[in-house]
């Protein structure tokens, strides 16, 4: 691999022309002749139950074609087998402020939007239950009847060897309750989708989605249809972060429409609405018991977590599992128990963003090892480095750790940042706070229990010499069409530039699961190379035979397929495609990719296992002003272990943006809820549904970011790649939040880290109360029996221990 | 998306041409002078004015001129970012520039005008939101059923923030009204039959719903800054959570004049989004003094009282009104230094 001419250069991405000269055609781009538009009536009320709802002024209205309820949806469906909970529009009750109710199809967007207010819906209320504490606390009415209990939509537990006894000959038991906030993916482009049933009567849904193969299956369960009557097409995503990874009410509602009527429906939701499909970060409730040694050795770490789930499932089963999947993976934990509770609330429901479940508890665990390293009298880095897990070695909770690169990343920000001159001795008001974390390289389980494989790779060459590659994946902004064109234009010694590529259309590309969970490159770029080293196999053969020389002497390089003893000797790439099309017929080839078997065998293991995993490591640096509180952030140093850049410029966007995302989360981010008076009102509306009042950071407070890339190439990756769209981001918020200790002496053990919650903890500072500001307790949850797995290192074999 | 409602659209090339339009479609009409607040919030259905009559292309808006006193008149049509380029307020009148350039972000400053401006609605998180989400609330007094609020003469609901308040409490959010506020400007009121001069300060009524005391026809069309003391300095302070996009939920205008001994000779000092208009502090205390830190505290600390911030804008409101103190001290720091 060290001839590579193509991975690891800096380049500029195959999409970057069409994407800054306003080419590419997003969703809302479309249009097509005769075109309707739809517009959705929502719910104003948190949680009601619909006694009737009255269509027949609106169907009379100017311009409406149409008008649909819950009526015509009878099937629910959802991302998982296991929460099929919405509808798309809601037959017999709403959940949250936002739910939709009916839908109006008219000649325009505004003849639509008029005739919403001509349909008429009783509603009777029901309590609101606005709260992870209000819903432990409420059992009726309950927002979902397949709740696991009362409002608890699933509680789970896991044991990893006896924690108990851990934390019991403990040199020090660290006790912390911390409290992560929620906040939304905010993509620039609205959610948009457009349904059309084409000349062959065959229903095609163009969409904002991440995962086109998965709205796939939904459509055709939710319509009750054939899938093979259906196509879904992915567009380019304006930004996804997760927020466009379920199946979504707009998106089944148009293809209905469009199905009913015969002419295309186009939806795109305005910001508020947005924001009520969320599916963002869970709010987490966490209580960390960590056991150290003398020495600061973990031995043991109980974890208990708590989210508010909004109003329906979602990935809320494996969001619930992942607050607690990823604790060991960056760590030693010799002995390890974990239990979660997720809560239904009459909120739109949250999902999973950049992250998934992993970096509210990713922060709890990091500003605790802070605080173990300030009790103990450690460096922060240093109690981090001396416990680094192993690389080929499997943690407590049976996942496999592949190459790491965490200790270099460490070292990176360490040495970058003047860490060892710098921690502890900046001036009153300046600190520097440094985090750790680690992030899949692609779920190793499907959505969907199956054995087939999670990505396909096509492709097709032509005798003018033009490889087309295909392929499921989606491009959300990630850039997984550049590393597509990459991984095939390698193998085949052409240009990324060369190849035309069709991603993301259910009719024409073979399966991808989508773009989610960090996977595409690692499991996408695999299935390329199998499918490019197929179709190099074919070109090498051929070209061998007309040179009379071995094939393993052929190679490939800039557009020539040649010999490599004799480098003038061999053809151009085109008419390599010839002679192979001559010898072997039409060329065309296969690839994919399967995640190996996770050893972790028990129920609830499905959750974590990766192929490999990503590691990061952050030093952030805070401005803190003590009168105010004031918060700002100068400078940050990052280190991605990426395995290898496939594209070091793709790449440092990745690490760059996630530096700017989880900025927004530690510092101002929130989707918060407004719950009126109770005695005038049942509302509980979300606060602030709009960008210039739901806080994000713009450039002007985008600090100086200096990354370092770390590569020690993983072979499960391709050319030893994982992932850095999701990793980079979890470091950010624990490392603010210890860099604010190091500055005023304050502990914030909640996101986000405000000038006011700084103010707060100053003053009980200086009143000489605990100067810390965050939750005060966990409550008392009725957990099960864990699952018992004992850890490789007290014999396990993955496999639960009965009791 | 949110589709703005349909209205008919006039754009008169003069002043006299505006008022008469504006007389004659009475109450329906708005006046649209960069629509930088107003599209939006007719977007949301705050306000639905069947017609709009554009300033964009009344010259005489856009003047800027020197009177025979002294006195600087600006047109009201000048863009926020022209006033924040105007060389004849670097001297003693910066503040009104560093207001201007600090108001939301360039595209909205190429657009948006001083006149407009001053007449920002006032703001509130209950009020901000989109048609849809007011619904779910049960409206609020401000804008009881979204429709335009001098249309509505039914009973009000409640005001959010305080349900038992008869008032609206919607926050005043100009960041030019309180620098000019700090420099003594007067405005120009004109109507089809009539033009006025009043002080700034009586523009503006503490009232989230009635903000504005002038007449419906009445077209602001000019500020005036009055001739200053020689050595007057200002400045504007503006606290948000962003360096762009932002309204404030605080505005500190402040100017100040020392004599060579450095006693303050002349003080002038407006809050702007801690009330439902900018509010104007008494400064004769400064005046006769000097500048010491002793003084600059004690100053701020009474000058934070007036102010009111309430659960309605960014930001917890304790600690808005902490800031008040804060920064009425740092600017005046700043101008004494």
């Amino acid at each position: 691999m060290s001839d590579l001419r193509i991975i690891g250069k800096p380049r500029r991405r195959v999409d970057g022309r069409a994407k800054v000269t306003g080419q590419t055609r997003f969703a809302d781009d479309l249009f097509l002749p005769r075109m309707l538009h739809c517009r959705l009536l929502r719910s104003p009320h948190p949680h009601a139950a619909i006694r009737a709802v009255q269509t027949a002024r609106a169907e009379a209205a100017p311009g409406v074609k149409l008008v649909l309820t819950g009526a015509h949806f009878p099937i629910a469906y959802g991302i998982l087998p296991v929460s099929q909970d919405e509808h798309p529009l809601q037959p017999d009750k709403v959940r949250h402020v936002g739910d939709p109710v009916a839908a109006v199809i008219a000649d325009s967007e505004e003849q639509a939007a008029a005739a919403l207010a001509l349909i008429d819906v009783d509603y009777e209320p029901l309590t609101t239950i606005s709260s992870p504490e209000e819903a432990l606390a409420i059992d009726t009415p309950r927002i979902h009847d397949y709740a696991q209990c009362g409002n608890q939509h699933k509680r789970v537990a896991l044991a990893f060897g006896d924690v108990d006894a851990a934390l019991q000959d403990a040199a020090h038991v660290f006790e912390d309750v911390f409290f992560f906030q929620g906040n939304t993916h905010l993509p620039i482009e609205q959610h948009a989708a457009l349904a059309a049933v084409d000349e062959n009567g065959k229903l095609v849904l163009w969409s904002a989605t991440q995962t086109p193969h998965y709205v796939h299956r939904a459509a055709a369960r939710a319509l009750d249809m054939p899938a093979h009557e259906i196509r879904v097409i992915a567009c380019p995503n304006g930004g996804g972060f997760g927020g466009k990874t379920d199946p979504f009410n707009h998106e089944i509602v148009v293809a209905k429409a469009a199905l009913l009527l015969g002419r295309p429906v186009k939806i795109c939701l305005n910001r508020e609405e947005v924001f009520y499909c969320h599916r963002g970060r869970h709010p987490v409730l966490m209580r960390f018991r960590t056991g150290v040694d003398a020495d600061g050795y973990i031995v043991g770490m109980d974890l208990e977590t708590l989210l508010d789930g909004g109003a329906y499932g979602s990935y809320g089963v494996a969001s619930t599992f992942y607050t607690g999947a990823l604790q060991t993976v960056t760590y030693d934990i010799p002995r390890y128990r974990f239990r979660g509770c997720r809560t239904f609330t009459n909120k739109p429901a949250c999902g999973p963003k950049r992250g998934h479940g992993t970096p509210q508890p990713r922060f709890g665990q990091e500003v605790q090892l802070d605080k173990i390293a300030q009790a103990l009298g450690k460096d922060p880095a240093d109690l981090r480095l001396q416990q680094i897990v192993k690389a080929e070695s499997l943690t407590a909770n049976f996942l496999t750790i592949g190459t790491i690169g965490l200790r270099q990343c460490i070292e990176k920000v360490v040495a970058g940042s003047g860490w060892r001159e710098r921690y502890g001795k900046l001036p009153e008001g300046r600190g520097l706070g440094l985090a750790c974390s680690s992030y899949l390289t692609g779920a190793g389980l499907p959505i969907y229990w199956n054995k087939m494989p999670h990505s396909g790779v096509q492709l097709r060459l032509d005798r003018l010499g033009a490889v087309t590659a295909f392929c499921g994946a989606t491009e959300v902004g990630q850039g997984s069409d550049d590393v597509l064109a990459a991984c095939v234009a390698e193998v085949l010694g052409i240009a990324p530039a060369d190849i035309h590529l069709v991603t993301g259309a259910t009719d024409i590309t073979p399966v991808d699961l989508g773009s989610y969970s960090s996977r595409v490159t690692l499991m996408m770029g695999n299935a390329a190379i199998e499918a490019a080293e197929r179709a190099r196999e074919l070109l090498a053969k051929a070209v061998a035979a007309k040179l009379e020389i071995p094939a393993t002497r052929i190679s490939f390089a800039d557009r020539r397929v040649f010999d490599v003893e004799d480098p003038e000797s061999g053809v151009d790439f085109a008419e390599a495609c010839v002679l192979a099309e001559v010898a072997f017929g039409t060329l065309g080839t296969v690839g994919s990719y399967t995640p190996p078997r996770s050893p972790a065998r028990f129920k609830g293991g499905g959750v974590g296992p990766s192929p490999t995993y990503s590691y990061t490591a952050a030093v952030v640096e805070v401005e803190v002003d003590p009168e105010t509180g004031w918060i700002t952030v100068p400078k940050v140093w990052i280190g991605h272990d990426v395995g290898r850049a496939l594209n070091p410029t793709l790449v440092r966007g990745q690490v760059e943006g996630s530096v700017y995302m989880g900025l927004g989360e530690a510092l101002m981010e929130e989707q918060r809820f407004r719950r009126l008076p109770e005695k005038l009102s049942s509302a509980a509306v979300h606060k602030q549904p709009s960008m210039l009042e739901y806080k994000s950071p713009t450039t002007l407070e985008m600090p100086d970011v200096v990354t370092y890339l770390v590569e020690d190439p993983d072979p499960r990756g391709p050319f030893g790649a994982k992932e850095a769209g999701q990793g980079p981001l979890l470091p950010i918020m624990p490392a603010v939040a210890n860099a604010v200790f190091d500055a005023v002496g304050v502990r914030i053990d909640e996101t986000p880290i405000t000038p006011e919650k700084i103010v707060a903890a100053l003053a009980a500072k200086h009143k000489g109360e605990a100067p810390r500001v965050g939750p005060a307790r966990f409550p008392e949850i009725d957990w099960p029996e864990p699952v018992n797995v004992a850890p490789p290192w007290e014999g396990g074999d993955g496999k639960e221990v009965p009791r | 998306m949110m589709r703005v409602p349909s209205f008919a659209y006039h754009a008169p090339r003069s002043l006299d041409e505006a008022a008469q339009l504006l007389r004659e479609h009475g109450p329906a009409a708005r006046v649209i002078a960069g629509g930088t607040d107003l599209v939006p919030n007719m977007k949301r259905r705050q306000q639905t004015p069947a017609v709009l009559i554009s300033l964009r292309r009344v010259d005489e808006l856009r003047r800027v001129e020197r009177d025979a006193d002294g006195t600087l008149s600006i047109g009201a049509g000048l863009t926020l970012t022209r006033v924040a380029a105007l060389a004849e307020l670097a001297a003693g009148q910066r503040a009104l520039m560093l207001a201007a350039s600090k108001v939301a972000t360039p595209h909205i400053r190429n657009v948006g005008t001083l006149g407009g401006n001053l007449c920002l609605d006032t703001r509130c998180n209950y009020y901000n939101q989109n048609h849809e989400w007011r619904q779910a609330i049960g409206f609020c007094m401000k804008a009881p059923r979204g429709e335009a609020v001098e249309k509505v003469a039914e009973p009000s609901p409640v005001c959010w923030v305080a349900t038992s308040s008869p008032r609206c409490w919607a926050v005043s959010s100009s960041d030019c009204a309180p620098a000019l506020l700090a420099l003594g400007a007067e405005v120009t009121l004109a109507s089809a039959d009539s033009k006025r001069r009043i002080p700034l300060a009586e523009l503006y009524a503490d009232d989230g719903m009635a903000y504005l005391t002038k007449r419906r026809d009445e077209i602001v069309a000019a500020i005036h800054l009055p001739p200053y003391p020689a050595g007057q300095r200002s400045t504007y302070h503006k606290v948000r959570r962003r360096g762009a996009f932002d309204f404030p939920v605080l505005g500190v205008g402040a100017s100040l004049t020392l004599d060579d001994a450095g006693r303050v000779v002349k003080a002038a000092l407006a809050l702007g989004a801690v009330a439902s208009r900018p509010l104007r502090v008494d400064t004769s205390e400064l005046v006769g003094h000097e500048l010491d830190d002793a003084r600059i505290e004690a100053f701020a600390r009474a000058a934070a009282r007036p102010a009111k911030p309430l659960d309605n804008t960014d930001f917890h409101m304790s600690w808005r009104k902490k800031m008040c103190q804060i920064t009425i001290a740092t600017a005046l720091r700043e101008l004494g230094a």
